[in-house]
């Protein structure tokens, strides 16, 4: 495989950009792996990733029923932050944002990441004191969170609107330095490509129709569309499958899977300097690299697998788009779309193991699963390769709902991200 | 949007309704003698099928009462709509 480098980029641009050969290979399916991940997203390739890394698992396969990075990777606003409320929240998104720090040398694939910033606006006194609360609270953590009066947050971004004649004025806002943007795409396309020269299997178009379990009750093996895979262990990173790839094990969920839309504007030249959420209306925004508006919306109201919703729904998010930012009433939008997101009861995803032997689910990432893959994928591995949480996605237990431990994130995370 | 057809009102467009979540989760009965795994699943497991899915809407902006649906998951389609308390309607005998 040939190693990205400008020297690189050089040499083919001799011969025309034409000698560049696929990143990953397309294997057929062995009949036995050591560990199988279900789901070929960013969370899924990372945890091939990282256990074929730094686990020493080389004889692994990562099976996707349609394409890489078509489900949530490739569907979501690429928003990155790590400024929850809980400290447990701190720990796991916190060591997201460090991997992604780093990730793109890591790769030799460059993901763009993006520290632009990401703005929290406030729009009422609760949300103040909320967001305010965060501040200290992400402060304490070791999380970096300023608040901004309205004046400095239209300084830090421009096209605002700080009237006070809105129906929902800014009164001040919260402002993640660190947090920003990356390409959804180049996270699956470059962990699929690093997993791959380790030696991973990519099974593209393979889609897993059950989970065979000894009489011990442990995984033993597989069923998909392509044959029966023997595996001793499996890591789910399902999205808002995951409900469906655990029922084959008997295993249910503290899960409900909803619609999330997105839609991208027609690109303009760079107009958008960083990131800015409004939970109270229901609207979050930034512009990509391609020029593009991206904007997200809250989920639609109803579980669905759809993979659309309700234009309602943006419509409303649009409505808050053209309040914050008058400037933008005129453009056109291109596209929208949705994902299925699986929301857990308190907004906090489920890494870790299952009541079944062998069997690893990483869940519950709800709105706002994109922000955490490395992470995610990192700690999956651990747990997946030792059998036992690694001390950051400890607390994100299936049991802490049996428990009473639950790490209600709600406030931070259940509508925008 | 969805049209909604509340058993009371007739079809409504989405945005008169509230979701509400799973449909026949009864409270139980005698909540102190209930172990720590029973109330895990009262409380917190759903069944997020794909598929067929009976769950609660409130037609929150009309006669704001709540009744039970049949919709599927997979393309969004109400099979039915029917009053609380009412048994969810066998699909079997529908088609048959």
């Amino acid at each position: 495989m040939t190693r990205f480098s400008a020297f690189e980029l050089f040499r083919q641009g001799l011969s025309g950009q034409a000698g560049w050969k696929p990143q990953w290979r397309s294997p057929e399916p062995k009949a036995a792996y050591d560990a199988v991940i279900i789901g070929g997203g960013g969370h899924g390739l990372g945890a091939a990733y990282y256990l074929a890394s730094q686990h020493g698992l080389r004889n692994i396969a990562v099976i996707e029923k349609g394409w890489l990075g078509g489900g949530n990777t490739g569907r979501n606003t690429t928003i990155i932050r790590s400024n929850y409320l809980f400290p447990e929240s701190a720990g796991l998104y916190n060591h997201s944002v460090k991997l992604w720090e780093t990730l793109s040398q890591e790769l030799n694939y460059n993901v763009m990441f993006s520290q632009r910033g990401v703005m929290m606006l406030a729009h009422t006194v609760h949300d103040v004191q909320v967001f305010q609360r965060h501040v200290h609270a992400n402060r304490a953590a070791g999380v970096d969170n300023d608040w901004l009066t309205p004046e400095e947050a239209k300084a830090y971004c421009p096209p605002l609107n700080i009237s006070d004649n809105m129906r929902y004025p800014v009164l001040g806002a919260a402002l993640q330095r660190r947090g920003g943007t990356a390409r959804h795409d180049a996270v699956a396309w470059g962990y699929a490509r690093a997993a791959d020269r380790l030696g991973v299997d990519i099974l593209e178009n393979c889609e897993v129709t059950g989970i065979v379990r000894n009489a011990q009750g442990a995984v033993e093996a597989v069923e998909t569309t392509r044959g029966r895979i023997r595996t001793p262990k499996v890591g789910v990173s399902a999205a808002g499958h995951t409900s469906v790839v655990l029922g084959m094990a008997g295993v249910r969920l503290p899960l409900e899977s909803f619609p999330l839309q997105a839609l991208v504007s027609e690109p303009v030249k760079p107009v958008f300097p960083c990131v800015v959420m409004s939970n109270t209306i229901h609207a979050y925004i930034s512009q990509s690299d391609k020029g593009e508006l991206v904007i997200g919306a809250g989920t639609d109201i109803y579980t669905s697998y759809t993979q659309r919703g309700g234009l309602h729904i943006s419509q409303h998010t649009l409505e808050a788009i053209c309040e914050l930012f008058p400037q933008f009433r005129r453009m056109r939008m291109l596209r929208n779309w949705g994902g299925i997101v699986d929301v857990t009861p308190d907004r906090s995803p489920i890494v870790g193991k299952t009541p079944v032997p062998g069997l690893y689910v990483n869940c519950g990432w709800g709105t706002g699963g994109f922000k955490a893959t490395p992470g995610a994928a990192h700690t999956l591995a651990w747990t997946i390769a030792k059998d036992e949480p690694h001390p950051i996605n400890a607390p994100f237990t299936l049991e802490r709902f049996r428990d009473g431990f639950l790490i209600d994130e709600a406030a931070a995370a259940a509508v925008a991200h | 949007m969805l049209l909604i057809t509340c058993p009371y009102c007739g079809p409504r467009p989405e945005i008169e309704f509230a979701h509400g979540g799973e449909a026949h989760i009864a409270r139980p009965q005698d909540p102190s003698s209930l172990g720590v795994e029973d109330w895990t699943e009262f409380l917190y497991m759903r069944a997020n099928p794909k598929g067929v899915h009976a769950e609660r809407w409130r037609h929150l902006h009309g006669c704001a009462r709540f009744f039970n649906a049949l919709r599927d998951t997979t393309t969004d389609q109400f099979v039915a709509t029917y009053k609380t308390g009412e048994p969810r309607p066998d699909l079997t005998a529908v088609t048959a």
